[in-house]
């Protein structure tokens, strides 16, 4: 089976981002980049579904040199190899432009599945996975939580509210992936060692004529107020629920 | 709480290469995720967390640094080292138990075994299919281990141990103890299988410190082992130093781990507890403490970097060695001491990891070698003039 696995290199949620000198994106300096915790579980699912029937992995990115350290990630947790799409601006690039450079790239290879996350922590678009599988012209369920495979057919579940899908359908086809869908291993040592010697073939990322979407500006959201303590015990209560009855309007 | 991000006043993430850093991040994940949850818990109770010795052998933290064709990763020491800050991050017994098995037991069958020995003992200490212990110190003898009472008396295709050690990491949960004996006097290393008849392992109790590791006595009454179990390289004294001096290696950045937790600790506690109406943080004596925390953090990084590049380029001496041991555990355990002060009462709960990390870092700073031995050894080293006896 050959399965594609699309990651992307994402700040830390725990990185204190700060903006730009264009307004338009986030300061690169001093920032700890990891591989996107969504893509992680294509990544783990894409290993375990190759461990299971056999074929190879391959992980796919948009971005420049720079970017290549989710795809090693990838490759030390047990991918067979990567394809870097190169692209320099790609932070101010739309969902569809990503998922056209994608697509494009994707067309010439042979795959079964495609795992995509079901978003990536810095855009939070909910967009690249869902796009690319109609430009490829296969079927996609999104937010997967589990996942079978029966030769050339696939059962897939996701958790809508308050219940649980259940979705059948023929490969080739696309997932995104939700937290619950399976616990990402570590990369272990001897996977860390021989990822720099597994090839990550490059070139140019093929994108749309023009973005359909620019970014105009960006902020950091105001800060926030401190807490307030209204009072120690039970006499405190009902100031409690007035206070976020009127004030926080959340009652 | 905020994850850990370790500290880089001076930007030494930069001098790492992407391996290295992807082999910290990995464990600094795997402590978060494995060791801290529990780590208080076994404290309390005085228990190793054994659930960790697979978890860290899948990893491949066992011997890191040897080569891959007896079943370990070949790291650079560099690498290996962080492994050590980040195992260290989460306690020093998770550490001691990484270093002994690697440094301590991997190291000696590697370095003074057999090609036999090395293929029969060390996939098997890497997969964590086998524990070992490394059995030097006595009742009688430890800073000076050459005054060892420990025996083996060739007897026919055999050697028979008698003796007894003390203070051994991991004993009790071995599968084979390195014994380092006295064969017609000359120092000499055992592998011991410890389900031989005449050798047992209790464990020692009441301890303070290091309590999530096991610590025991080695008792041999006339062990009796195959000939071919002696380590064939490395006679005297110099067998066990050499091991000494890569455990000591990892030391000198597990310790740094271990200060990092205490000092992020006080920093975060600092700015967040509140008295006189303003943040600990804001007075100038709690300031004065932060920085010298930070200070001597990042000189402690320094030199293990330095110390790792230099192991690599094979230009490194044992005595550089001690230097790295001996300061940056007194870094940590400083550090440790003075988070307790900035915590204020909550400094002696276990609620926090600095009072156990207090404790731990009263056995580093004996154990291999205690601080004041590795400056007789420097001492000796720069006037000439050995100051021991
Ligand atoms: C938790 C723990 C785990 C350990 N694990 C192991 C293990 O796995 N294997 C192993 O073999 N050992 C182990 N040890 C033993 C450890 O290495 C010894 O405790 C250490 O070498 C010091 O020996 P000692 O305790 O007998 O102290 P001593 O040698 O009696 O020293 C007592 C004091 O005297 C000082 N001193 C001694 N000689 C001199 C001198 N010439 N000049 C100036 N001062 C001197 C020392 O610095 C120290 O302050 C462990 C110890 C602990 C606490």
């Amino acid at each position: 089976m050959n399965i594609l696995v699309c990651v992307k290199q994402v700040p830390d949620t725990e990185t204190k981002v700060k903006i730009g000198d264009d307004g338009k994106s986030i300061d690169e300096a001093d920032v700890n980049f990891v591989l996107n915790p969504y893509d992680e579980f294509g990544v783990e699912e894409a290993l375990q579904l190759k461990e299971a029937v056999g074929g190879e992995v391959t992980v796919l990115s948009v971005g420049p040199e720079s970017a290549t350290s989710a795809m090693r990630t990838s490759l030390a947790m047990g991918a067979d190899k990567g394809v870097r799409l190169n692209a320099e601006d790609v932070r101010l690039k739309d969902s569809f432009s990503i998922a056209t450079a994608l697509a494009n790239a994707i067309q010439s290879l042979e795959y079964d599945v495609v795992f995509c996350g079901k978003k990536a922590v810095d855009g939070d678009n909910h967009q690249v996975g869902p796009m690319l599988a109609t430009l490829l012209d296969i079927p996609c369920v999104s937010t997967v939580t589990s996942l079978e495979f029966d030769g050339a057919s696939f059962t897939a579940f996701r958790d809508v509210e308050g219940g649980k899908e259940t979705y059948t359908g023929e490969l080739p086809a696309l997932f995104t992936t939700d937290k619950g869908l399976n616990e990402p291993r570590y990369a272990a040592l001897k996977g860390i060692m021989q990822a720099k010697k597994k090839p990550i073939d490059v070139s140019d990322a093929e994108f749309p004529a023009e973005d359909s979407l620019v970014v105009e500006s960006m902020e950091l959201p105001p800060e926030s107020p401190p807490g307030k303590i209204v009072g120690e015990d039970a006499d405190a209560v009902p100031e409690l629920v007035r206070l976020l009855k009127e004030e926080a309007k959340v009652l | 709480m905020a994850k850990f991000q370790g500290i880089d006043y001076y930007k030494l993430d930069d001098h790492f290469s992407e391996e290295e850093l992807m082999v910290r991040d990995m464990v600094r994940n795997f402590v978060e995720n494995e060791v801290l949850p529990d780590i208080e818990e076994h404290h309390k109770e005085g228990t190793f967390q054994k659930d960790l010795i697979p978890k860290m052998a899948e990893l491949g933290l066992y011997g890191a640094n040897l080569p891959e064709k007896y079943g370990c990763a070949n790291l650079n020491n560099v690498a290996y080292g962080l492994i050590m800050q980040e195992l260290e991050r989460g306690d020093s017994g998770v550490r001691s138990f990484a270093s002994v098995q690697g440094a301590l037991v991997m190291y000696p069958i590697y370095e003074y075994g057999s090609e036999e020995q090395r293929q029969e003992w060390l996939p098997k200490l890497a997969s964590g299919e086998a524990i070992g212990c490394f059995g030097l110190t006595e009742p009688d003898f430890g800073s000076n281990p050459g005054g060892m009472k420990t025996k083996a008396v060739e007897d026919g295709d055999s050697y028979v141990l008698n003796g007894a050690k003390m203070w051994i990491t991991n004993g009790t949960i071995s599968d084979i103890a390195i014994v380092w004996a006295k064969l017609d006097g000359v120092v000499r290393g055992f592998i011991v299988p410890t389900d031989t008849d005449g050798f047992s392992a209790p464990e020692m109790k009441g301890k303070f410190s290091l309590r999530a590791s096991v610590t025991s006595e080695l008792v041999m009454d006339d062990v009796r082992i195959p000939k071919e179990n002696i380590l064939p390289n490395g006679e005297g004294l110099r067998g066990p130093l050499g091991c000494l001096t890569q455990a000591r290696y990892g030391i000198a950045w597990g310790a740094l781990g271990s200060a990092m937790a205490t000092y992020e600790t006080a920093l975060n506690y600092a700015k967040e507890r509140i008295q006189f109406d303003k943040p600990i943080a804001s007075f100038q004596l709690v300031q004065d403490k932060l920085v010298t925390m930070a200070t001597e953090i990042t000189k402690g990084q320094l030199l293990a970097y330095h110390l790792g590049r230099n192991k690599d380029e094979g230009k490194m001496r044992h005595q550089m060695v001690s230097m790295a041991k001996m300061n940056n555990v007194k870094v940590a355990l400083d550090t440790a001491r003075v988070a307790r002060e900035v915590l204020g009462a909550n400094g002696i709960l276990d609620e926090y990891p600095v009072i156990r990390h207090m404790m731990n870092l009263e056995s580093v700073y004996t154990y291999e070698g205690t601080h004041d031995i590795h400056r007789l050894i420097i001492g000796a080293d720069i006037t000439g003039i050995e100051a021991f006896k």
